[in-house]
């Protein structure tokens, strides 16, 4: 698992909800921050999970806060949540032509829309965050989870979407008239618009129209941006860590991520297991009546887990040579930095230096 | 009674393959919604060229607001005594049923704004709309479903029915003695701490969030099937 994660410079964790997505990336996080680098985690899910998870009081924001991790660690750990609106108001802040039109542009309803809602926006803006964090001489490694949904791989392809969404046909047709300097009411009165406008309401359809005008001449530094990102995200430099519980549905799931990534030509670097049912050790004694109950909940407990070895072998064999670790359940949720670290031994082992004084 | 699922996975119709099922995605609505207002020539080119994305961006929760429409249009034909919706995860559930009230704001008539009108009235109406939370024994779940709780309560309105909780594993403690074999002792500890946390996160449940709980057990396998899903109805009628 330590080699599969070696020199990673953008390590991406999915995977479908509840299986520890967040707490593996905060893991992983802690495990690169033991090995000397400076690692920052950022998380998607609006939930105070990784806060919780990090001892982090209140809320994190976009901006990273740098965690206190007491003497062991040479290297550094940061965390940060996403925020997709301020995001994409940077974003457009660097592309706009002038400050000014970057002002019209936050300050139009549509645009507010685009920021807050558009489907793939927060695929999109993770994918912009953590290229712009890659590039900030403050981290030598971001972390990211992504959001736990079926649309969690789309922002591998969310910054081509974005573009297409500002390029396709009724964008041409809203811009066509802007250039012929035609009003936002004119263009308003054309067939297509009007029974959206009908659907929608006319304030509303007034106000896309005159996004799409203030954005007009900056669909260019978009997708060159956007080109960047994915370069990034299709480089060696950016891992891909699969997470799952052994829970037939997750199972399927993290099946269906790892064939996305094939499909995109990438490939899964290493695969997580949590909540796994632990495997205990067989008694060797004779079978006393007394025990009987003890002896039927090793029975459930290795049934259980024998179920879970069972679902996962179609997954360990599809993702091929990438390492797989198993986390136990625990007996406990993890919500402090001794739980990260107890989890960062049964991922990692004991740190590597350690283990060579130790032998 | 008809089973409704939002996301389009075969989960629900494996587990309940008795029970009238409809698979609801917010693009087909969306679509449907379109052509029965007045898009109708052009409602599949639309959908196809990607303006089914700028509509749903001009007006965010257009999409939301079309299920919700769709599923008030299916409790409206009494074809069924009970519709039950597998809802979406905590976090998008409150914007989903937020998006007829944020509707309101934005679009102030046509037929957009009527059915958000209806689908208020819908949500507000206990004897016609409950929301059933459901939650794990455990910390983070049961923090998220209390705060979901409330946020449906102050800001939607919606009218909450039981509460229920999956996977509830209570039996008694295991005994283990000193001369207790290694194996089986590690197993029964296991066990003991799972279920210590259950009792444990049960009772803050109950602190926070007066409302009845259902509580399903704990079925020890890794894969749920149709029968365990008969098994668990009849011990919870």
């Amino acid at each position: 698992m330590r080699s599969a994660l070696a020199d990673a410079g953008v390590i991406v964790c999915c995977g479908s909800g509840g299986v520890g997505k967040t707490t593996t990336a905060a893991v992983i996080g802690l495990e690169l921050a033991r090995q000397g680098r400076r690692a920052v985690v950022v998380t998607i899910d609006p939930a105070k999970r990784l806060a919780d998870a990090l001892g982090v009081a209140g809320q994190l924001g976009n901006e990273p806060v740098r965690l206190d991790l007491g003497d062991e660690t040479t290297g550094e750990l940061w965390a940060a949540m996403l925020d997709p609106a301020t995001t994409f108001d940077g974003l457009v802040r660097r592309t706009a032509p002038s400050p000014e039109r970057a002002e019209q542009i936050l300050a139009n309803a549509f645009y507010r829309n685009i920021a807050g809602s558009l489907s793939g926006t927060q695929e999109y803006m993770a994918a912009e965050r953590l290229f712009a964090l890659h590039g900030d001489d403050r981290f030598d490694v971001v972390i990211v989870d992504t959001p736990p949904s079926r649309h969690a791989l789309d922002f591998l392809d969310a910054p081509g979407t974005l573009a297409r969404f500002l390029d396709h046909p009724v964008f041409k047709l809203l811009m066509v008239p802007a250039r012929r300097g035609l009003g936002v009411l004119n263009l308003a009165a054309q067939p297509v618009l009007r029974s959206i406008g009908k659907v929608v309401g006319g304030a509303v359809l007034a106000d896309a129209v005159a996004f799409f005008q203030a954005f007009d001449g900056m669909e260019h530094g978009f997708r060159e941006r956007a080109g960047a990102v994915t370069a990034l995200l299709r480089s060696d430099a950016t891992r891909f860590v699969l997470v799952a519980s052994p829970k037939r549905d997750t199972v399927d799931e993290a099946m269906f991520f790892a064939a996305r990534l094939v499909d995109a030509g990438l490939t899964v670097s290493a695969l997580v297991v949590n909540r796994a049912t632990p495997v205990f050790a067989a008694p060797t004694g004779p079978r006393r009546r007394a025990d009987a109950a003890l002896w039927a909940n090793l029975a459930e407990l290795a049934a259980m887990a024998a179920a879970e070895h069972g679902h996962l072998a179609s997954l360990t064999e599809q993702i091929g040579a990438a390492p797989t670790a198993w986390v136990p359940m625990l007996a406990d949720d993890v919500h402090d930095l001794d739980g990260l670290r107890r989890i960062r031994e049964l991922l990692f082992g004991p740190p590597a230096d350690a283990a060579r004084t130790d032998g | 009674m008809l089973v409704v699922d939002l996301d389009g996975r075969p989960t629900l119709p494996r587990l309940v393959p008795d029970l009238d099922h409809l698979s609801l995605t917010a693009p087909d609505a969306l679509a449907e919604y379109l052509e029965t207002h007045g898009l109708r020539r052009i409602a599949r080119r639309l959908a196809s060229s990607g303006v089914i994305d700028v509509v749903a961006t001009a007006a965010p929760g257009i999409d939301d607001i079309v299920v919700l429409g769709k599923l008030k249009q299916l409790e409206r034909s009494t074809d069924h005594d009970l519709i039950l919706v597998d809802g979406p995860a905590a976090g998008h559930a409150i914007t989903f049923l937020m998006s007829a009230r944020s509707l309101l704001d934005t679009v102030h008539s046509g037929p957009v704004h009527t059915q958000a009108v209806d689908v208020l009235e819908l949500l507000g109406d206990s004897a016609r709309c409950q929301v059933v939370l459901v939650t794990l024994p455990e910390t983070t779940p049961v923090n998220e479903l209390v705060d979901t709780a409330y946020a449906l309560e102050e800001r939607v309105g919606v009218h909450l029915g039981p509460v229920v909780v999956n996977g509830v594993d209570l039996g008694e403690v295991l005994a283990v003695q000193p001369s207790t074999d290694r194996g089986l002792a590690a197993a029964a500890d296991f066990r003991n701490g799972r279920r210590a946390m259950h009792r444990r996160e049960l009772a803050r449940l109950s602190d926070a969030l007066a409302i009845e709980q259902i509580h399903l057990p704990l079925v020890p396998t890794a894969a749920l099937d149709a029968g365990d899903i008969h098994h668990l109805a009849d011990l919870v009628a």
